[in-house]
């Protein structure tokens, strides 16, 4: 989530918990414009180099016996197209490079920013944002141009009772066209949540002088839940968007 | 100056209600959870399969309570 312009201090904290998801250019105080290269473009960056360097290393062998980095990507391929294969069926098998990018590439940014000192890309709505808006517009045209005006059967249920029918109708379209929203935020609100947390821990660790340690283990703690939440989420961006296209490719439940 | 701060007051307090949604999406979760655990334990040889399930579920018991997570953090910093 964009947050500019945070009043230090306010609350009575040396380090605002906020402060890390401020966006700054790299190089200079300037204003940000389009181009400007920012701490987020540079670790989009860097997720974009762990991710090519994992697959194309991991996969440059090609041995009967995996490697270890070769079986790690291998783990990763198999598991997305198993994903796949399970929601879409064998016809959907053709949207498993975009769900694949999609995975990793959302895994490897909510994984690299548990560094310490580091960004989340993830934790900004811009960003899941347009991700969440990409698929829902798929969604869309996939779901007209396959099923022409069968699509919109999505929202009629034929299985309900007739007048029941245009109630669950409006839900129905209401609950569509809601998804881009959820389907952000929840993965965005997840990282930033986990991550604000941290800090605010971090705030009581020199507060309580030899007490301390209490919060600083707790943090311990918190730090291995994100690790697992920074998985389960990349995990739910993709397995939705999955569901999603599933509705595009058979409207009629 | 009164008004602002019982603005400010205000801000701050609504920023606290809207973050009891995030109680609401506890008690879903664990709600979400223990049904799959009794499933589970029931059943162990069909838990595997619906694991997938069970994250969605998750998942969408978690959207309403940091739905209210923004807004708190909207009220919080952005307003």
């Amino acid at each position: 989530m964009a947050v500019d312009k945070e009043p230090k201090g306010e609350g009575g904290l040396e380090i605002h918990p906020m402060d890390q998801f401020a966006i700054k250019p790299l190089f200079g105080d300037g204003d940000l414009g389009i181009l400007t290269i920012t701490n987020s473009t540079m670790w989009m960056a860097l997720v974009l180099a762990a991710v090519s360097a994992l697959l194309i290393l991991g996969m440059r062998g090609r041995a009967l016996v995996p490697t270890r980095i070769q079986s790690v990507a291998e783990l990763l391929y198999g598991f997305v197209r198993q994903m796949v294969t399970d929601v879409l069926g064998e016809e959907g098998i053709k949207f498993f490079p975009y769900i694949f990018t999609l995975f990793v590439f959302i895994l490897f940014s909510n994984i690299l920013g548990l560094l310490p000192y580091s960004f989340t890309v993830t934790s900004h709505i811009a960003i899941t944002g347009v991700l969440a808006l990409v698929i829902f517009c798929t969604v869309i045209v996939i779901g007209f141009m396959k099923n022409g005006l069968g699509f919109l059967k999505l929202f009629w249920i034929e299985a309900a009772p007739l007048p029941l029918r245009p109630v669950l109708a409006a839900i129905e379209v209401i609950s569509f066209f809601v998804r881009p929203l959820s389907h952000s935020i929840r993965l965005a609100g997840n990282m930033m949540a986990g991550h604000a947390v941290l800090k605010v821990f971090a705030a009581f660790v020199p507060a309580l002088s030899i007490f301390g340690i209490l919060p600083l283990a707790m943090m311990v703690a918190v730090t291995g839940l994100e690790v697992l939440v920074a998985v389960v989420q990349a995990y739910i961006f993709a397995i939705l968007t999955c569901i999603y296209l599933k509705d595009a490719l058979h409207p009629s439940h | 100056m009164e008004v602002e701060a019982a603005a400010l007051m205000g801000k701050y307090i609504g920023a606290g209600l809207a973050a009891i949604a995030m109680g609401g999406a506890g008690v879903g979760v664990g709600h979400v959870v223990g049904n799959y655990l009794s499933g589970a334990l029931r059943n162990p040889a069909a838990a595997k399969e619906q694991t997938a399930m069970l994250f969605l579920g998750i998942a969408f018991a978690e959207a309403l309570g940091i739905f209210g997570f923004l807004i708190s953090m909207l009220l919080m910093f952005a307003v």
